[in-house]
């Protein structure tokens, strides 16, 4: 008989039931909020009378709307200074932790719970937030759910979910210089389709995986959601267990690893699905449409309408439309107005750190907007022990606080009219970044970083680029 | 116990195009709110006016459709971020079943949770509706969940949904709160018997 994945033995530990609409009743083990998606399930459970059942499970962060600039209270928005009261009330009503700007934890909540050692291996894990995937990366079964849930994981900490297909995704060989998890990713995505894991949880794995350190592994989980998955995981293994030694929550070390010696796939696991690819055939990536599928690399020529699949035509038309591309040309040389650093893809340490190589001791092309936002107030501090912050203030970037920021402007952060942005954020979708006729090319950090210097898209590689 | 629904009919309202993703349905900068009531104005909004505040000629806007309760998309509908404020837009616009080719996952549960069939039907018959919709408008259109058919006074499609968004709408357990919080002895079972907890 064949052994078992990951998420069929975490579903086995945390499956409370089976319900009569035949979705299973889920057990989550950390639920993770913030202020925008949380305070009408605290304001349904209210008019319901329901209390929250295992407040010390859920923990709060404020990111999407918080100003990573000016950000004293009140804040100059009054509906974000709003937004902010009702998940500092709500928290503290119910005895929620709160990691607010005074907490100086405060951040992404993709990037707070790994970094606080919140998210552990093995453990089911739940945010209003589709880009939860992120904390897979750690051998944990996390997903985003709707507002509706997190009332019901508020009340009761469990949700009704029916249990996904596993898809295995095997990376063989190594990823090339210049070459990383972001870019890795969004070959995933533009390989498999923006839809082509409806239904499926996706297995990485695979030399080219197990070899990412731990912040890469949180990039290429983080964007299965734009791949149609709404789980995506990496197996537990050493680097995972380092990195989470020592972080605040993790009180018992060893049987944190004993967990998730247990739960990682079985060598002879079977899977619903499996892929292959090669890692050291791709090269850096950038979208040029309006989902994340529609990317190519940085030297490849834009896609003919007719030579996609039929179900694609439509969509890359409006994106040429949108855009203002046309098929046969490159990316390479597009002249770009802004750039954005951060976003829970692109946000932690290791991030900041190829950015700020990639810019030491250049500058920032004229008339272009460079943004670099750390992930969480942690990985600010960090990075300025580091002095990273003042290479990108001295080549002229600004260095903000910590928030979502420009990946879905919902602070003052916005592109304005058509600017066209290089972002290391997960969404290029029309008027993502705040202007409804903004435009996003998705990259790595070190491909932001070098188009920030050169004013167009460069290609990284081999001295190509700004060197 | 919430309300058991088997079928539903009202006229339609086609919005074409596949990928629609819910930053279109509703675009972030209108979520800076703490309930979702009046959500429905800006359902779609940088589709309906440009920048300058001029009406784009959408559906929804369109005296012919607007305020029809079935709205007919096409591929992959409800793609992107994971906001129930997409849906609960579309709800408080008016919109109480959805039809599509193929529904984002999360997008499909939120409507579930809200009590919105989101029915899928094949690539051919959703263009059909569409077409049908954009030439007689008045055309009601009837979703039956037993029978898992979309049809006409004169045409019926075969359709499909997730069993158990389906069984969920017709035993009235959408709003799931109620159905988990009868099972705390269980919940309370698998909490301890997790080694983290
Ligand atoms: S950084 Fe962007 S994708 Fe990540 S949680 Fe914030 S808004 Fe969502």
């Amino acid at each position: 008989m064949a052994g078992k994945n990951l998420l069929e033995k975490v579903w086995e530990r945390h499956k409370v039931g089976t319900l009569p609409s035949g979705q299973d009743q889920l057990f989550i083990g950390l639920h993770l909020i913030h202020e925008v998606t949380s305070p009408q399930a605290f304001g349904m459970l209210k008019e319901r009378k329901l209390g929250v059942k295992y407040p010390l499970r859920t923990y709060a962060t404020s990111d999407h709307i918080i100003p990573t600039d000016d950000r004293s209270r009140p804040f100059a928005d009054p509906l974000a200074e709003k937004m902010l009261q009702a998940l500092e009330e709500n928290t503290s009503e119910y005895g929620i932790t709160f990691f607010g700007i005074e907490s100086g934890k405060q951040g992404v909540v993709h990037v707070v719970g790994p970094e606080q050692g919140l998210t552990q291996p093995g453990m089911t894990i739940a945010c209003g937030d589709s880009h939860t995937a992120t904390h897979g990366a750690f051998g944990a079964i996390a997903f985003g759910v709707g507002t509706s849930q997190v009332r019901d994981i508020l009340a009761t900490q469990t949700m009704a979910i029916a249990k996904p297909k596993v898809r295995r995704i095997t990376v063989n060989g190594r990823l090339p210089e210049g070459v990383g998890a972001k870019d890795l990713i969004l070959a995933i995505i533009g390989e498999l389709g923006v839809n082509g894991g409806l239904g499926y949880a996706y297995e990485y794995g695979g030399e080219a995986v197990e070899s990412l350190s731990m912040e890469e592994r949180m990039t290429l989980c983080n964007m299965s959601i734009e791949g149609g998955a709404r789980v995506g995981y990496v197996n537990p293994d050493k680097v995972t267990y380092e990195w989470l030694k020592g972080r605040p929550y993790v009180k018992d070390y060893e049987s944190m690893i004993a967990f998730g010696e247990e739960m990682k796939s079985d060598a002879d696991a079977a899977y619903d699905d499996e892929y292959v690819m090669d890692a050291s055939k791709l090269s850096p990536m950038v979208t040029w449409g309006i989902n994340p599928g529609q990317v190519v690399s940085v030297d490849g020529v834009l896609p003919e309408t007719e030579s996609l699949p039929e179900d694609e035509r439509e969509t890359a038309a409006r994106a040429y439309e949108y855009m203002g591309f046309k098929p046969g040309e490159t990316m390479l040389g597009k002249k770009i107005d802004v750039v954005f650093i951060g976003s829970c893809t692109n946000g932690r340490l290791t991030d900041l750190r190829e950015a700020a190589e990639t810019a030491k001791g250049h500058s920032v092309a004229a008339g272009v907007v460079a943004l670099v936002v750390p992930g969480s107030q942690e990985v600010a501090k960090a990075a300025e022990a580091e002095g990273l912050d003042k290479i990108f203030t001295q080549a002229g970037f600004q260095w903000r606080k910590a928030g979502c920021s420009m990946c879905l402007a919902m602070n003052p952060d916005k592109l304005q009219g058509r600017q066209l942005s290089a972002s290391t954020s997960n969404r290029n979708f029309i008027g993502r970044q705040g202007s409804p006729t903004g435009r996003t090319l998705l990259v790595s950090p070190k491909m932001a970083a070098a188009a920030a210097i050169a004013g167009k898209i460069v290609d990284i590689r081999n001295n190509g680029g700004i060197r | 116990m919430s309300q058991v629904i088997k079928n539903f009919e009202g006229m339609g309202i086609a919005v074409r195009g596949n990928d629609i993703d819910t930053d279109r349905i509703i675009p972030a900068r209108f979520m800076k709110c703490v309930t979702f009531a009046g959500l429905g104005e800006f359902a779609f909004n940088d589709e309906r006016v440009d920048e300058e505040g001029h009406k784009k000629n959408h559906p929804f806007d369109d005296s012919r459709w607007s305020g029809h309760p079935v709205l007919v998309g096409n591929a992959n509908f409800g793609c992107g971020s994971s906001r129930e404020h997409a849906p609960q837009a579309l709800k408080d616009y008016g919109i109480k079943a959805v039809i599509a080719e193929s529904f984002a996952e999360i997008f499909a549960g939120n409507c579930s949770s809200l009590g919105i069939p989101a029915v899928i039907l094949h690539h051919k018959d959703a263009m059909e509706l569409q077409a049908l919709i954009e030439s007689a408008p008045d055309t009601a259109i009837r979703i039956d969940l037993e029978s898992m058919t979309v049809s006409t006074s004169d045409k019926s499609w075969n359709a499909s949904m997730p069993e158990s968004y389906r069984q969920a709408l017709l035993d009235g357990s959408w709003d799931s709160t109620g159905v988990l919080a009868s099972r705390m002895d269980a919940v309370e079972r698998v909490a301890r018997s997790l080694p983290y907890v």
